[in-house]
Protein backbone atom coordinates (compact mmCIF):
# COMPACT_ATOMS: atom_id res chain seq x y z
CA UNK A 1 0.00 0.00 0.00
CA UNK A 2 2.43 2.40 1.11
CA UNK A 3 4.90 1.65 -1.93
CA UNK A 4 1.57 2.29 -4.10
CA UNK A 5 1.02 5.28 -2.82
CA UNK A 6 4.99 6.34 -3.22
CA UNK A 7 4.89 5.36 -7.17
CA UNK A 8 1.46 7.51 -6.55
CA UNK A 9 3.13 10.41 -5.36
CA UNK A 10 5.97 10.11 -7.92
CA UNK A 11 3.75 10.07 -10.48
CA UNK A 12 1.76 12.63 -10.06
CA UNK A 13 5.09 14.77 -9.62
CA UNK A 14 6.66 13.66 -12.60
CA UNK A 15 4.56 13.23 -15.19
CA UNK A 16 1.91 15.49 -13.67
CA UNK A 17 3.72 18.48 -12.58
CA UNK A 18 6.92 18.29 -14.89
CA UNK A 19 6.44 16.20 -17.99
CA UNK A 20 2.83 17.57 -18.77
CA UNK A 21 3.82 21.17 -18.33
CA UNK A 22 6.99 20.61 -19.98
CA UNK A 23 5.01 19.45 -23.12
CA UNK A 24 2.62 22.86 -22.41
CA UNK A 25 4.87 25.25 -22.68
CA UNK A 26 7.00 23.09 -25.80
CA UNK A 27 3.80 24.31 -27.75
CA UNK A 28 4.50 28.04 -26.49
CA UNK A 29 8.41 27.76 -27.41
CA UNK A 30 7.94 26.35 -30.29
CA UNK A 31 6.24 29.15 -31.51
CA UNK A 32 8.29 31.57 -30.27
CA UNK A 33 11.40 30.36 -30.98
CA UNK A 34 10.80 30.61 -34.05
CA UNK A 35 9.44 33.59 -34.00
CA UNK A 36 12.88 34.73 -32.47
CA UNK A 37 14.77 32.62 -35.11
CA UNK A 38 13.57 34.30 -38.35
CA UNK A 39 13.47 37.49 -36.68
CA UNK A 40 9.88 37.83 -35.43
CA UNK A 41 8.32 38.68 -32.44
CA UNK A 42 5.95 35.34 -32.47
CA UNK A 43 2.74 34.81 -30.48
CA UNK A 44 1.92 37.90 -28.20
CA UNK A 45 -1.52 38.43 -28.87
CA UNK A 46 -3.43 36.64 -26.12
CA UNK A 47 -4.19 38.73 -22.72
CA UNK A 48 -5.78 38.25 -19.57
CA UNK A 49 -6.70 41.56 -18.33
CA UNK A 50 -3.46 43.39 -20.17
CA UNK A 51 -1.37 40.80 -18.57
CA UNK A 52 1.10 39.66 -22.04
CA UNK A 53 3.64 37.69 -20.46
CA UNK A 54 5.40 37.14 -24.09
CA UNK A 55 2.72 35.48 -25.47
CA UNK A 56 2.17 33.00 -22.67
CA UNK A 57 -1.33 32.17 -22.37
CA UNK A 58 -1.81 31.44 -26.01
CA UNK A 59 -1.16 27.79 -24.87
CA UNK A 60 -4.08 28.02 -22.64
CA UNK A 61 -6.16 30.08 -25.46
CA UNK A 62 -4.95 26.65 -27.73
CA UNK A 63 -6.33 24.26 -24.97
CA UNK A 64 -9.69 26.08 -24.66
CA UNK A 65 -9.70 25.71 -27.92
CA UNK A 66 -9.11 22.01 -28.48
CA UNK A 67 -11.58 21.16 -25.54
CA UNK A 68 -14.41 23.36 -27.05
CA UNK A 69 -13.96 21.99 -30.86
CA UNK A 70 -16.20 19.79 -31.96
CA UNK A 71 -14.92 16.10 -32.41
CA UNK A 72 -15.91 15.52 -36.02
CA UNK A 73 -16.32 11.30 -36.43
CA UNK A 74 -16.05 11.15 -40.45
CA UNK A 75 -18.56 8.83 -42.64
CA UNK A 76 -17.68 5.11 -42.63
CA UNK A 77 -15.21 5.40 -39.85
CA UNK A 78 -14.46 2.89 -37.56
CA UNK A 79 -15.90 4.66 -34.71
CA UNK A 80 -14.58 2.75 -31.33
CA UNK A 81 -10.73 2.16 -33.06
CA UNK A 82 -11.57 6.15 -34.00
CA UNK A 83 -12.20 7.00 -30.64
CA UNK A 84 -9.15 4.40 -29.01
CA UNK A 85 -6.49 5.42 -31.23
CA UNK A 86 -5.38 8.76 -29.91
CA UNK A 87 -5.55 7.51 -26.51
CA UNK A 88 -3.48 4.48 -27.38
CA UNK A 89 -0.60 7.24 -29.02
CA UNK A 90 -1.00 9.32 -25.53
CA UNK A 91 -0.77 6.05 -23.75
CA UNK A 92 2.44 4.91 -24.75
CA UNK A 93 3.95 8.65 -25.09
CA UNK A 94 3.12 8.87 -21.53
CA UNK A 95 3.82 5.71 -19.93
CA UNK A 96 7.42 5.24 -21.12
CA UNK A 97 8.61 7.99 -18.43
CA UNK A 98 7.96 5.21 -15.90
CA UNK A 99 11.25 3.93 -16.37
CA UNK A 100 13.08 7.30 -16.45
CA UNK A 101 14.73 7.77 -13.36
CA UNK A 102 15.23 12.15 -12.69
CA UNK A 103 17.01 11.60 -9.64
CA UNK A 104 18.78 8.94 -7.12
CA UNK A 105 17.54 8.06 -3.70
CA UNK A 106 15.48 10.85 -1.58
CA UNK A 107 15.51 9.66 2.30
CA UNK A 108 11.90 10.66 3.20
CA UNK A 109 10.41 9.99 6.88
CA UNK A 110 13.26 6.90 7.16
CA UNK A 111 12.50 5.23 3.79
CA UNK A 112 14.31 4.90 1.14
CA UNK A 113 12.32 6.56 -2.45
CA UNK A 114 14.10 5.75 -5.49
CA UNK A 115 13.21 8.82 -7.85
CA UNK A 116 12.06 6.73 -10.64
CA UNK A 117 8.22 5.48 -11.29
CA UNK A 118 8.77 2.19 -12.01
CA UNK A 119 11.86 0.84 -10.99
CA UNK A 120 12.14 -2.46 -13.70
CA UNK A 121 15.61 -3.83 -13.85
CA UNK A 122 15.12 -4.21 -17.19
CA UNK A 123 14.25 -0.54 -18.28
CA UNK A 124 15.69 -0.52 -22.14
CA UNK A 125 13.84 -3.10 -23.19
CA UNK A 126 10.86 -1.66 -21.38
CA UNK A 127 11.30 1.79 -23.63
CA UNK A 128 11.90 -0.19 -26.43
CA UNK A 129 8.13 -2.00 -26.13
CA UNK A 130 7.32 1.11 -25.32
CA UNK A 131 8.24 3.24 -28.41
CA UNK A 132 7.15 -0.24 -30.59
CA UNK A 133 3.40 0.23 -29.46
CA UNK A 134 3.25 4.00 -30.12
CA UNK A 135 3.38 2.70 -33.74
CA UNK A 136 -0.13 1.33 -33.12
CA UNK A 137 -1.70 4.52 -32.23
CA UNK A 138 -0.42 5.88 -35.23
CA UNK A 139 -1.73 3.35 -37.54
CA UNK A 140 -4.61 2.36 -36.30
CA UNK A 141 -5.80 6.11 -36.34
CA UNK A 142 -5.29 6.12 -40.15
CA UNK A 143 -6.55 3.27 -40.88
CA UNK A 144 -10.26 3.94 -39.12
CA UNK A 145 -10.34 7.39 -40.33
CA UNK A 146 -11.69 5.98 -43.50
CA UNK A 147 -9.25 8.04 -45.67
CA UNK A 148 -7.26 7.51 -48.53
CA UNK A 149 -4.58 10.04 -47.55
CA UNK A 150 -4.54 9.20 -43.78
CA UNK A 151 -4.24 5.65 -44.47
CA UNK A 152 -0.82 6.51 -46.62
CA UNK A 153 -0.13 8.68 -44.07
CA UNK A 154 0.33 5.81 -41.82
CA UNK A 155 1.92 3.95 -43.71
CA UNK A 156 4.69 6.35 -44.13
CA UNK A 157 4.62 6.77 -40.41
CA UNK A 158 4.79 2.98 -39.86
CA UNK A 159 8.11 2.85 -41.97
CA UNK A 160 9.68 5.09 -40.79
CA UNK A 161 9.02 4.38 -36.93
CA UNK A 162 10.05 0.85 -37.25
CA UNK A 163 12.73 1.57 -39.49
CA UNK A 164 14.53 4.35 -36.65
CA UNK A 165 13.26 1.67 -33.89
CA UNK A 166 16.39 -0.84 -35.36
CA UNK A 167 18.75 2.17 -35.56
CA UNK A 168 17.91 3.33 -32.33
CA UNK A 169 18.00 -0.29 -30.24
CA UNK A 170 21.46 -0.92 -32.18
CA UNK A 171 22.94 2.27 -30.96
CA UNK A 172 22.14 1.79 -27.24
CA UNK A 173 23.72 -1.73 -27.42
CA UNK A 174 26.97 0.45 -26.98
CA UNK A 175 25.83 2.03 -23.88
CA UNK A 176 24.44 -1.58 -22.25
CA UNK A 177 28.04 -2.40 -23.24
CA UNK A 178 30.09 0.27 -21.44
CA UNK A 179 27.68 0.37 -18.42
CA UNK A 180 27.06 -3.27 -18.34
CA UNK A 181 23.18 -3.15 -17.42
CA UNK A 182 19.61 -2.73 -19.42
CA UNK A 183 18.42 -0.90 -15.83
CA UNK A 184 18.42 2.41 -16.36
CA UNK A 185 18.89 3.85 -12.93
CA UNK A 186 21.71 1.61 -12.80
CA UNK A 187 23.07 3.15 -16.26
CA UNK A 188 22.27 6.94 -14.77
CA UNK A 189 24.27 5.72 -11.41
CA UNK A 190 27.51 4.54 -13.77
CA UNK A 191 27.38 7.81 -15.28
CA UNK A 192 28.36 9.67 -12.40
CA UNK A 193 31.85 7.40 -11.69
CA UNK A 194 35.00 9.25 -12.86
CA UNK A 195 37.22 8.24 -15.82
CA UNK A 196 40.72 8.56 -15.03
CA UNK A 197 39.96 10.01 -11.36
CA UNK A 198 38.40 13.59 -12.89
CA UNK A 199 36.53 13.14 -15.83
CA UNK A 200 32.74 12.25 -15.33
CA UNK A 201 31.62 8.75 -17.09
CA UNK A 202 29.17 10.39 -19.02
CA UNK A 203 27.56 8.59 -22.26
CA UNK A 204 28.41 11.72 -24.76
CA UNK A 205 32.00 10.78 -24.21
CA UNK A 206 32.39 7.32 -24.22
CA UNK A 207 29.52 6.73 -26.99
CA UNK A 208 30.17 10.05 -29.01
CA UNK A 209 28.86 8.16 -31.93
CA UNK A 210 25.73 6.45 -30.33
CA UNK A 211 25.18 9.73 -29.08
CA UNK A 212 24.41 11.25 -32.66
CA UNK A 213 22.79 7.87 -34.03
CA UNK A 214 20.67 7.87 -30.67
CA UNK A 215 19.54 11.74 -31.39
CA UNK A 216 18.84 11.48 -35.17
CA UNK A 217 16.78 8.27 -34.88
CA UNK A 218 15.19 9.97 -31.99
CA UNK A 219 14.21 13.13 -33.59
CA UNK A 220 13.07 10.40 -36.54
CA UNK A 221 11.01 8.39 -33.98
CA UNK A 222 9.07 11.40 -32.72
CA UNK A 223 7.83 12.44 -36.37
CA UNK A 224 9.22 16.10 -35.96
CA UNK A 225 10.62 18.08 -39.12
CA UNK A 226 13.43 17.16 -40.25
CA UNK A 227 11.57 13.46 -40.39
CA UNK A 228 8.34 14.96 -40.54
CA UNK A 229 7.11 12.66 -43.66
CA UNK A 230 4.02 11.03 -42.15
CA UNK A 231 2.73 14.51 -40.65
CA UNK A 232 3.11 16.86 -43.09
CA UNK A 233 0.34 19.30 -41.70
CA UNK A 234 1.19 21.61 -44.38
CA UNK A 235 1.42 19.99 -47.61
CA UNK A 236 1.44 16.39 -47.82
CA UNK A 237 -1.05 15.74 -45.52
CA UNK A 238 -1.14 13.09 -42.52
CA UNK A 239 -2.41 10.63 -40.58
CA UNK A 240 -4.23 12.45 -38.47
CA UNK A 241 -5.83 13.91 -41.27
CA UNK A 242 -9.46 13.60 -39.92
CA UNK A 243 -8.82 14.31 -36.69
CA UNK A 244 -10.55 17.00 -35.03
CA UNK A 245 -10.77 18.83 -31.38
CA UNK A 246 -9.16 16.81 -28.64
CA UNK A 247 -8.33 13.68 -30.70
CA UNK A 248 -6.62 15.69 -32.95
CA UNK A 249 -5.14 17.64 -29.51
CA UNK A 250 -4.14 14.18 -28.13
CA UNK A 251 -2.02 13.47 -31.01
CA UNK A 252 -0.38 17.30 -31.00
CA UNK A 253 0.53 16.57 -27.46
CA UNK A 254 1.58 12.80 -27.91
CA UNK A 255 3.88 14.55 -30.50
CA UNK A 256 5.11 16.64 -27.62
CA UNK A 257 5.58 14.16 -25.24
CA UNK A 258 7.57 11.61 -27.64
CA UNK A 259 10.02 14.76 -28.45
CA UNK A 260 10.15 15.07 -24.21
CA UNK A 261 10.72 11.01 -24.02
CA UNK A 262 13.44 11.09 -26.56
CA UNK A 263 15.17 14.13 -25.10
CA UNK A 264 15.14 12.68 -21.85
CA UNK A 265 16.19 9.50 -22.94
CA UNK A 266 19.13 10.95 -24.36
CA UNK A 267 19.99 12.48 -20.81
CA UNK A 268 19.32 9.62 -19.33
CA UNK A 269 21.76 7.37 -21.52
CA UNK A 270 24.26 9.70 -23.11
CA UNK A 271 24.28 13.12 -21.14
CA UNK A 272 24.49 11.76 -17.05
CA UNK A 273 20.76 11.58 -16.50
CA UNK A 274 20.62 13.03 -13.12
CA UNK A 275 24.59 13.22 -12.39
CA UNK A 276 25.64 16.99 -11.66
CA UNK A 277 30.09 15.79 -11.56
CA UNK A 278 31.40 15.78 -8.64
CA UNK A 279 28.25 15.20 -6.50
CA UNK A 280 28.07 12.37 -4.50
CA UNK A 281 25.22 10.92 -2.26
CA UNK A 282 26.89 12.88 0.73
CA UNK A 283 27.86 15.77 -1.36
CA UNK A 284 30.54 17.37 -3.68
CA UNK A 285 33.87 15.66 -3.70
CA UNK A 286 36.23 17.53 -6.28
CA UNK A 287 39.23 15.92 -7.54
CA UNK A 288 41.51 17.97 -6.10
CA UNK A 289 40.32 16.89 -2.65
CA UNK A 290 38.11 19.69 -1.80
CA UNK A 291 34.36 18.34 -0.67
CA UNK A 292 31.42 19.94 0.42
CA UNK A 293 28.96 17.95 2.16
CA UNK A 294 25.36 18.56 1.89
CA UNK A 295 22.18 16.95 3.45
CA UNK A 296 20.04 14.52 1.38
CA UNK A 297 17.17 16.43 0.10
CA UNK A 298 19.68 18.85 -1.59
CA UNK A 299 21.68 16.63 -2.89
CA UNK A 300 18.20 14.87 -4.07
CA UNK A 301 16.78 18.76 -5.43
CA UNK A 302 20.37 19.19 -7.37
CA UNK A 303 20.61 15.87 -9.49
CA UNK A 304 16.59 16.65 -10.26
CA UNK A 305 17.47 20.02 -11.29
CA UNK A 306 20.49 19.09 -13.09
CA UNK A 307 17.82 16.76 -15.01
CA UNK A 308 15.48 19.12 -15.51
CA UNK A 309 17.98 22.07 -17.16
CA UNK A 310 19.57 19.05 -19.60
CA UNK A 311 16.35 18.31 -20.59
CA UNK A 312 15.47 21.64 -21.42
CA UNK A 313 18.71 22.62 -23.31
CA UNK A 314 18.46 19.61 -24.85
CA UNK A 315 14.60 20.25 -25.91
CA UNK A 316 16.08 23.83 -27.13
CA UNK A 317 18.43 21.85 -29.66
CA UNK A 318 15.91 19.53 -31.00
CA UNK A 319 13.45 22.62 -31.21
CA UNK A 320 16.23 24.34 -32.85
CA UNK A 321 16.85 21.30 -35.13
CA UNK A 322 13.19 21.60 -36.40
CA UNK A 323 13.52 25.41 -37.37
CA UNK A 324 16.48 24.58 -38.84
CA UNK A 325 16.60 21.76 -41.24
CA UNK A 326 13.94 21.19 -44.37
CA UNK A 327 12.16 18.39 -44.60
CA UNK A 328 13.51 14.74 -46.07
CA UNK A 329 11.47 13.10 -48.81
CA UNK A 330 10.43 9.90 -47.71
CA UNK A 331 13.47 7.95 -49.74
CA UNK A 332 16.00 9.84 -48.31
CA UNK A 333 14.19 9.03 -45.12
CA UNK A 334 14.68 5.42 -45.65
CA UNK A 335 17.92 5.57 -47.24
CA UNK A 336 19.40 7.27 -43.70
CA UNK A 337 17.87 5.09 -41.73
CA UNK A 338 18.56 1.60 -43.32
CA UNK A 339 22.11 2.82 -44.99
CA UNK A 340 23.79 5.40 -42.81
CA UNK A 341 22.10 4.64 -39.45
CA UNK A 342 21.90 1.42 -38.79
CA UNK A 343 25.65 0.77 -40.32
CA UNK A 344 26.74 3.89 -38.18
CA UNK A 345 25.32 1.98 -35.14
CA UNK A 346 26.99 -1.54 -35.69
CA UNK A 347 30.27 0.19 -36.11
CA UNK A 348 29.94 1.92 -33.28
CA UNK A 349 29.12 -1.74 -31.47
CA UNK A 350 32.17 -3.01 -32.96
CA UNK A 351 34.37 -0.16 -32.05
CA UNK A 352 33.29 -0.30 -28.27
CA UNK A 353 34.00 -4.10 -28.60
CA UNK A 354 37.28 -3.46 -29.39
CA UNK A 355 37.83 -1.28 -27.29
CA UNK A 356 36.28 -2.45 -24.50
CA UNK A 357 38.49 -6.24 -24.83
CA UNK A 358 41.58 -4.26 -25.25
CA UNK A 359 41.25 -2.17 -21.76
CA UNK A 360 39.73 -5.34 -20.00
CA UNK B 1 32.59 3.31 -50.01
CA UNK B 2 34.51 6.88 -50.29
CA UNK B 3 31.15 8.96 -51.42
CA UNK B 4 29.90 7.08 -48.61
CA UNK B 5 31.52 8.48 -45.83
CA UNK B 6 31.74 12.21 -47.81
CA UNK B 7 28.06 12.25 -47.70
CA UNK B 8 28.10 11.42 -44.36
CA UNK B 9 30.63 14.19 -43.17
CA UNK B 10 28.61 16.44 -45.75
CA UNK B 11 25.31 16.24 -44.22
CA UNK B 12 27.19 16.66 -40.86
CA UNK B 13 28.91 19.84 -41.62
CA UNK B 14 25.92 21.16 -43.35
CA UNK B 15 23.65 20.57 -40.44
CA UNK B 16 26.34 22.18 -38.25
CA UNK B 17 26.26 25.67 -40.91
CA UNK B 18 22.52 25.76 -40.75
CA UNK B 19 22.60 25.61 -37.23
CA UNK B 20 25.21 28.60 -36.75
CA UNK B 21 22.48 30.65 -38.98
CA UNK B 22 19.96 29.66 -37.35
CA UNK B 23 21.53 30.48 -33.63
CA UNK B 24 22.75 34.10 -34.93
CA UNK B 25 19.21 34.79 -36.12
CA UNK B 26 18.51 33.73 -32.36
CA UNK B 27 19.88 37.00 -31.33
CA UNK B 28 19.40 39.19 -34.09
CA UNK B 29 16.39 41.56 -33.23
CA UNK B 30 13.32 41.32 -34.94
CA UNK B 31 12.37 43.26 -37.78
CA UNK B 32 8.38 42.93 -37.09
CA UNK B 33 6.33 46.17 -36.85
CA UNK B 34 2.74 45.62 -34.89
CA UNK B 35 0.75 47.39 -37.84
CA UNK B 36 -1.86 49.09 -36.28
CA UNK B 37 -0.15 50.09 -33.40
CA UNK B 38 3.35 50.72 -34.73
CA UNK B 39 3.81 52.09 -38.47
CA UNK B 40 6.24 52.81 -40.77
CA UNK B 41 7.58 56.18 -41.40
CA UNK B 42 6.37 56.96 -44.96
CA UNK B 43 8.64 58.54 -47.48
CA UNK B 44 9.37 62.12 -48.37
CA UNK B 45 6.43 63.32 -51.00
CA UNK B 46 4.53 59.66 -50.43
CA UNK B 47 0.74 60.35 -52.36
CA UNK B 48 -1.78 59.42 -49.80
CA UNK B 49 -5.53 61.23 -49.21
CA UNK B 50 -5.68 64.55 -50.78
CA UNK B 51 -6.48 67.38 -48.26
CA UNK B 52 -7.45 70.77 -49.40
CA UNK B 53 -6.88 73.60 -46.82
CA UNK B 54 -10.13 75.68 -47.46
CA UNK B 55 -8.77 78.87 -45.81
CA UNK B 56 -6.32 79.22 -49.16
CA UNK B 57 -8.34 78.57 -52.00
CA UNK B 58 -9.22 81.02 -54.32
CA UNK B 59 -11.51 78.95 -56.82
CA UNK B 60 -9.36 79.17 -59.86
CA UNK B 61 -10.50 76.06 -61.06
CA UNK B 62 -6.82 74.91 -61.87
CA UNK B 63 -7.22 71.29 -59.91
CA UNK B 64 -10.59 70.48 -61.67
CA UNK B 65 -9.46 70.96 -64.36
CA UNK B 66 -6.06 69.51 -65.05
CA UNK B 67 -7.54 66.22 -63.24
CA UNK B 68 -7.32 63.70 -65.74
CA UNK B 69 -10.17 61.35 -64.13
CA UNK B 70 -12.20 64.79 -63.01
CA UNK B 71 -12.49 63.60 -59.40
CA UNK B 72 -12.61 67.40 -57.87
CA UNK B 73 -15.95 69.29 -57.96
CA UNK B 74 -15.66 73.30 -57.38
CA UNK B 75 -18.79 75.71 -57.74
CA UNK B 76 -17.66 78.69 -56.43
CA UNK B 77 -20.52 82.15 -56.76
CA UNK B 78 -18.40 85.61 -57.25
CA UNK B 79 -18.29 87.97 -54.65
CA UNK B 80 -19.92 91.06 -54.71
CA UNK B 81 -18.25 94.43 -55.51
CA UNK B 82 -18.39 95.50 -51.94
CA UNK B 83 -17.30 92.15 -50.18
CA UNK B 84 -13.95 91.35 -49.10
CA UNK B 85 -12.98 87.67 -48.59
CA UNK B 86 -9.62 88.38 -47.85
CA UNK B 87 -6.44 87.33 -49.30
CA UNK B 88 -4.99 83.62 -49.34
CA UNK B 89 -1.74 82.64 -47.35
CA UNK B 90 0.55 83.06 -50.14
CA UNK B 91 -0.89 86.95 -50.88
CA UNK B 92 -3.51 85.76 -53.57
CA UNK B 93 -6.96 87.76 -53.02
CA UNK B 94 -9.89 85.44 -52.94
CA UNK B 95 -12.80 86.61 -55.16
CA UNK B 96 -15.20 83.93 -55.13
CA UNK B 97 -16.81 82.04 -52.19
CA UNK B 98 -16.45 78.04 -52.99
CA UNK B 99 -19.28 76.90 -51.96
CA UNK B 100 -18.42 73.34 -52.94
CA UNK B 101 -14.79 71.69 -52.97
CA UNK B 102 -15.45 67.91 -53.17
CA UNK B 103 -12.98 65.63 -54.25
CA UNK B 104 -13.95 61.79 -55.12
CA UNK B 105 -11.24 59.29 -53.17
CA UNK B 106 -12.37 56.29 -55.35
CA UNK B 107 -11.65 58.16 -58.70
CA UNK B 108 -8.33 59.27 -57.62
CA UNK B 109 -5.22 58.21 -59.32
CA UNK B 110 -2.88 59.63 -56.89
CA UNK B 111 -1.01 61.55 -60.05
CA UNK B 112 -0.18 64.57 -58.11
CA UNK B 113 -1.17 67.22 -60.66
CA UNK B 114 -3.63 69.08 -59.19
CA UNK B 115 -1.52 69.97 -56.19
CA UNK B 116 1.43 71.33 -58.53
CA UNK B 117 -1.13 73.56 -60.43
CA UNK B 118 -2.53 74.95 -57.29
CA UNK B 119 -1.33 78.86 -57.07
CA UNK B 120 -1.45 78.90 -53.18
CA UNK B 121 -0.71 75.13 -52.28
CA UNK B 122 -4.16 74.85 -50.70
CA UNK B 123 -4.11 71.31 -51.98
CA UNK B 124 -1.80 68.80 -50.95
CA UNK B 125 -1.34 64.71 -50.72
CA UNK B 126 -1.21 64.13 -46.62
CA UNK B 127 0.46 60.76 -45.30
CA UNK B 128 -3.04 58.90 -43.87
CA UNK B 129 -3.67 56.03 -45.86
CA UNK B 130 -5.90 54.04 -44.07
CA UNK B 131 -9.11 55.88 -45.72
CA UNK B 132 -11.15 52.35 -46.09
CA UNK B 133 -15.14 53.35 -45.65
CA UNK B 134 -18.27 51.31 -45.15
CA UNK B 135 -20.27 53.55 -48.19
CA UNK B 136 -19.64 54.15 -51.24
CA UNK B 137 -20.74 57.99 -50.48
CA UNK B 138 -18.32 58.16 -47.60
CA UNK B 139 -15.26 57.87 -50.01
CA UNK B 140 -16.29 61.60 -51.10
CA UNK B 141 -14.75 64.54 -48.82
CA UNK B 142 -16.47 67.59 -48.94
CA UNK B 143 -14.31 70.07 -47.83
CA UNK B 144 -16.21 73.40 -48.20
CA UNK B 145 -16.58 75.21 -45.44
CA UNK B 146 -20.17 76.85 -46.39
CA UNK B 147 -22.88 75.42 -44.83
CA UNK B 148 -25.26 73.66 -47.44
CA UNK B 149 -28.44 76.23 -46.76
CA UNK B 150 -26.19 79.01 -47.13
CA UNK B 151 -24.51 78.05 -49.72
CA UNK B 152 -27.41 77.26 -51.93
CA UNK B 153 -28.89 80.70 -50.78
CA UNK B 154 -25.60 82.46 -52.36
CA UNK B 155 -26.11 80.35 -55.62
CA UNK B 156 -29.66 81.63 -56.00
CA UNK B 157 -28.46 85.00 -54.83
CA UNK B 158 -26.06 84.69 -57.59
CA UNK B 159 -28.82 83.70 -59.80
CA UNK B 160 -30.90 86.33 -59.19
CA UNK B 161 -28.24 88.82 -59.43
CA UNK B 162 -27.64 87.63 -63.31
CA UNK B 163 -31.02 87.33 -64.29
CA UNK B 164 -31.45 90.60 -63.04
CA UNK B 165 -28.58 91.86 -64.87
CA UNK B 166 -29.37 89.81 -68.16
CA UNK B 167 -32.60 91.30 -67.76
CA UNK B 168 -31.58 94.58 -67.34
CA UNK B 169 -29.21 94.52 -70.29
CA UNK B 170 -32.01 93.30 -72.27
CA UNK B 171 -34.30 96.12 -71.38
CA UNK B 172 -31.13 98.13 -72.45
CA UNK B 173 -30.83 96.52 -75.52
CA UNK B 174 -34.40 96.91 -76.35
CA UNK B 175 -34.29 100.25 -75.27
CA UNK B 176 -31.58 100.91 -78.07
CA UNK B 177 -32.67 98.76 -80.48
CA UNK B 178 -36.33 100.92 -80.15
CA UNK B 179 -33.98 104.18 -79.93
CA UNK B 180 -32.88 103.04 -83.32
CA UNK B 181 -36.17 102.11 -85.08
CA UNK B 182 -37.02 105.33 -84.01
CA UNK B 183 -34.34 107.22 -85.61
CA UNK B 184 -34.50 105.01 -88.64
CA UNK B 185 -38.01 105.82 -88.98
CA UNK B 186 -37.53 109.27 -88.46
Amino acid sequence: MQALAEAAGKFVFFIGLIVLNIAAILTWVERKQSAVMQDRIGANRATIFGIRMLGMFHMLADMLKLFTKEFFIPMGARRFVYLLAPMISLLFALVGFAAIPFGDTLILGGREIPLQIANVNIGILYIFAVLGMAVYGVVLGAWASNNNYALLGGLRASAQMLSYEVAIGVSLVGVIMVYQTVDLMEIARAQGQLLWGWLPQWGILLQPLGFLIFMTAGIAETKRIPFDAPEGESEIVGYFIEYSGMGFGMYFLTDFLETILIASLTVTFFLGGFQVPYLYADGFHFPWGQAILLPNIAVAALQFLSFLIKLIVLLFIMMAIRWTLPRFRYDQIMHLGWKILLPASLINILITAVVLTIIG
Amino acid sequence: MRTYFRNVYRSLITILIGMRQTWRHLFTPSVTLQYPHEKWDLPVGTRQQLFVNIDDCIGCYKCARICPVDCIYIDTVKAKPDEDLGKASTGNPIRQHVVRFDIDMFKCCYCNFCTTVCPTDCIYMTDKYETSVYDRSNGIYHFSKYAPDYAAKLIVDEKEAEAAKAAARAAAKEKAMAAKKAKVAE
